[in-house]
């Protein structure tokens, strides 16, 4: 359970390095429902869930802080708004969508979900998506707004009468009930589209604002600030949140090295990696990779990872690593070049293999082939992510 | 009369050879490390069993994720260590992350690569594209001739219902095994060819088990940026062989961003819909009590098409959660000479891929210039008419639901007295073009 502990110290800390301790009673002090989310940390989890959120979904704090939020998503959450979701905190921007969530209990609802990002003030790098979710308490017809939404059928204009009421409990399980019972159903069931008031959408962004201002008000103290727009351009060898995203779901212990910047610095290190080697992630960015050199290196080893991302080949070297509490480890490391979508080679990726644990996992996928399925993920990742860059959506 | 386009077929294979050299060739032993009877006794390659589901909705248990490694994620794993040993071991022709791509801006998001070395410079071979069901032809190539080096893994269901790795077992034909091999002519990074039941050499054509089979490797995988794909016959499958394609691309297909319309609901709730705003025109299935139900569903449209000649598309997508059916007629436009020679020159050809909206282009010009105005523009070529569409769509909607179980939304295509109109649409090979006279109908 070990991991789940340190996630939950990921988890902790994610807030309290940047506001200060009395953020959480302020946000406890706003009645709406939202969520905060860290995309920093693998698995893109919820860091914090107000309490109004809590009880509308009928969950308690334990059970949704570390998890992803699709947890709260089933069966009749259309996929495509899952997508332009996911999309849209790949882009590190905004986004408006109805979406179908379920509470603890299975009953599912529709709500107005808004999410936006929140940056930091000096590096322009994305700390928290918020995420507000507005109960729709009124069916209506058309598209409004939200472009490549499902086209109202007529049907839903017939029926508008049986749905314009609360959406609590009962009448949600009682449509339900009809539905499954009526088999030549004209009825209009929870598929169909539903669209916020824009009275709900002046709500939710309203929501927004709010946390927002409670964000910054307590980052100032921290002295590290946030805001609702990127104020400045990410630096340098900075990893976009989106691929941090999705290398935070690669579990093996892995770096990855800038070869255009002098000194070959880490831009990137996994979870596992920081696990490996104790040090924090603040303590290795930035640095070159013979951080992990010790006494009983080879200076040679330094020299002969500088050779293969010079040669740009793939290459495996056994070097003796050094953890931050100086014991030392024999580590097999896989080098290999990463080429991003212009098809130029942007990282090398560095997989270690530490050798004492030379253990299969349950399945049998040996350790050779895991640290190359690494490689693999991380390559698909970064040419991919790269090629999104120049469209425009919304 | 025969319709028959020229094209260089993609080598998928190190082993693929001419056509010519392929028939001089006589079958007896190799000592190439095949999958034929000469080397098969002594194959070892990886065996991947996956656990059947019982419901398509079965999430992992959220709240005990962080116990165990999931399952989901392994076979991902497993396709991409070993896909990248090939690329470290040199068997691919190119290196695919080393060719220019993008997102072209606009709307849908198009995707581009400029890929000049996927296309031989040789010479072009005769297709015959107005037949979608074709018999098996051992003398041509097939996949039981690549090399064992070429094959990852094998892939089936597990007989204790838990997913069980072999990181190297035989080969027992008896259990007539499912492999799955690289592409060495791969579009994207991971590209791979599923191939049912190898040793049997069915011809490519879907049949229900292989397209279960098909929708569990998209499940398993785990990852909604792996997809797989088919093509028929007369849709630019160059190998009568069947198999599957799959690979990674971390972005969402234009086809997967388009509205859609429910127009139906099988009482095994299986939901389809309809394409909107979409160059090409097709079916979206998704939902289904069980996958088999979903897999079932949208392999009985397949079958029909067959049947009916009309040649079409598969893209399994979202994790097995929605698939899209897209029936075609470019092959056919293109033998009766009714594609502009502008379009004929990029040299795309339209299979599954270029339909969901990712297209591979020789021509740096092409590339440079790739914009959503031009892609739209190649696909609607690619598509059925409207009317067209509406009689292939009454087809398949009484290949599955036998005129009976099915529940229509009949929104805006009622049109007045359907039952006469049905009477006068027989089931007709698809040379005979609507001419515009023909009404849509729906099933009532």
């Amino acid at each position: 359970m070990s991991n789940m502990d340190s996630k939950l110290r990921l988890i902790q800390q994610s807030f309290n390095s940047r506001y200060s301790e009395w953020v959480r009673e302020a946000l406890d002090e706003l009645s709406d429902n939202f969520t905060i989310t860290d995309p920093s940390i693998s698995g893109h989890p919820l860091v914090f869930a107000s309490r109004s959120l809590l009880k509308m979904l009928s969950y308690s704090r334990e059970e949704v802080i570390g998890q992803n939020g699709n947890i709260f998503q089933g069966p009749k959450t259309n996929r495509r708004t899952v997508m332009e979701i996911r999309e849209a905190i790949r882009e590190e921007r905004g986004i408006q969508v109805n979406l179908v969530n379920y509470r603890k209990d299975g009953t599912p609802f529709w709500m107005l979900f808004h999410m936006s990002p929140v940056f930091g003030k000096e590096d322009g790098r994305v700390i928290h998506f918020v995420a507000v979710q507005v109960p729709i308490t009124r069916r209506q017809r058309g598209n409004g707004g939200v472009r490549l939404s499902e086209e109202a059928s007529g049907l839903n204009e017939i029926m508008f009468g049986s749905c314009r009421k609360e959406v609590d409990t009962n009448s949600v399980l009682e449509l339900g009930r009809v539905l499954s019972s009526d088999s030549s159903s004209n009825v209009l069931d929870i598929e169909e589209t539903c669209e916020a008031s824009d009275f709900e959408k002046r709500r939710a962004a309203n929501v927004f604002n709010s946390i927002l201002t409670v964000l910054t008000h307590y980052s100032e103290s921290t002295g590290r600030l946030v805001c609702g727009k990127r104020c400045s351009v990410p630096g340098v060898g900075y990893i976009s949140s989106s691929l941090n995203i999705s290398l935070g779901r690669i579990k093996q212990s892995f770096v990855l090295i800038d070869p255009h910047l002098p000194g070959l610095p880490i831009v990137y290190a996994s979870d596992a990696f920081l696990k490996l080697t104790g040090y924090d992630r603040h303590e290795i960015l930035g640095l070159n990779f013979a951080v992990l050199n010790g006494a009983d290196t080879n200076t040679s080893s330094e020299y002969q990872i500088q050779e293969i991302i010079q040669n740009e080949q793939a290459c495996t070297v056994r070097i003796v690593c050094y953890r931050k509490d100086k014991s030392s480890f024999w580590n097999s490391l896989h080098l290999s070049p990463v080429r991003n979508a212009s098809g130029k080679i942007a990282y090398f990726v560095g997989v270690q293999m530490e050798e004492e644990c030379k253990n299969m996992d349950r399945h049998g996928l040996s350790p050779e082939m895991r640290q190359l399925s690494t490689v693999g993920a991380v390559k698909v990742a970064v040419r991919s992510l790269s090629m999104a860059a120049g469209s425009s959506k919304s | 009369m025969m319709l028959r386009i020229k094209r260089v077929p993609t080598v998928v294979s190190n082993y693929q050879k001419d056509e010519t050299e392929e028939t001089a060739r006589r079958s007896g032993g190799c000592g190439k490390n095949c999958l034929r009877s000469c080397c098969i006794p002594e194959a070892k390659i990886p065996l991947y069993a996956f656990k059947k589901l019982t419901k398509i909705d079965a999430e992992n248990d959220v709240l005990a994720i962080e116990e165990k490694e999931p399952p989901v994620a392994f076979l991902d794993s497993l396709i991409l260590g070993e896909w990248e040993d090939r690329m470290q071991r040199g068997l691919f022709r190119y290196d695919v992350t080393a060719c220019e791509t993008k997102v072209i801006p606009g709307e849908y998001g198009f995707i581009a690569q400029l890929n000049e070395g996927r296309h031989l410079r040789k010479r072009p071979t005769e297709f015959r594209v107005d037949k979608v069901l074709q018999p098996f032809d051992g003398n041509k190539f097939n996949f039981t001739k690549v090399g064992q080096e070429e094959v990852l893994f094998q892939f089936e269901a597990s007989e204790d219902g838990e997913v069980q790795f072999y990181p190297s077992a035989q080969i027992d034909v008896e259990s007539a095994p499912s492999v799955v091999a690289i592409n060495v002519s791969p579009i994207e990074y991971g590209h791979v060819l599923l191939i049912p039941r190898i040793l049997e050499c069915l011809p490519q054509r879907i049949d229900h088990e292989s397209f279960l089979l098909a929708l569990y490797m998209a499940v398993e995988a785990g990852n909604p940026y792996f997809r797989l794909g088919y093509n028929s016959l007369g849709a630019f499958a160059t190998i009568n062989h069947l198999h599957f394609q799959a690979y990674y691309l971390a972005v969402p297909f234009p086809i997967e961003k388009a509205p859609t319309k429910k127009i139906a609901t099988l009482n095994d709730e299986v939901l389809i819909s309809e394409l909107l705003n979409y160059p090409v025109r097709g079916l979206v299935f998704k939902g289904g009590d069980t996958l088999q139900d979903l897999s079932d569903a949208v392999s009985d449209a397949c079958i029909c098409l067959q049947e009916n000649n009309i040649p079409y598309n598969v893209l399994i997508s979202d994790c097995g959660k929605r698939i899209f059916l897209l029936p075609q007629c470019y092959a056919e436009k293109q033998a009766l000479g009714e594609v502009s020679p502008e379009l004929l020159d990029t040299q795309v050809n339209p299979a599954v891929w270029e339909i969901s909206g990712h297209m591979v282009l020789k021509r740096r010009k092409d590339y440079d210039e790739a914009s959503d105005e031009n892609a739209w523009r190649l696909l609607a070529e690619v598509s059925l008419s409207d009317e067209r569409f509406c009689e292939v769509k009454e087809l398949i909607f009484e290949a599955i639901s036998n005129g009976e179980d099915i529940i229509e939304n009949t929104a805006d295509t009622m049109l007045k007295d359907p039952i006469e109109e049905k009477n006068t649409i027989p089931k007709r090979s698809h040379r005979t073009m609507v001419a515009g006279t023909q009404e849509c109908v729906v099933q009532q």
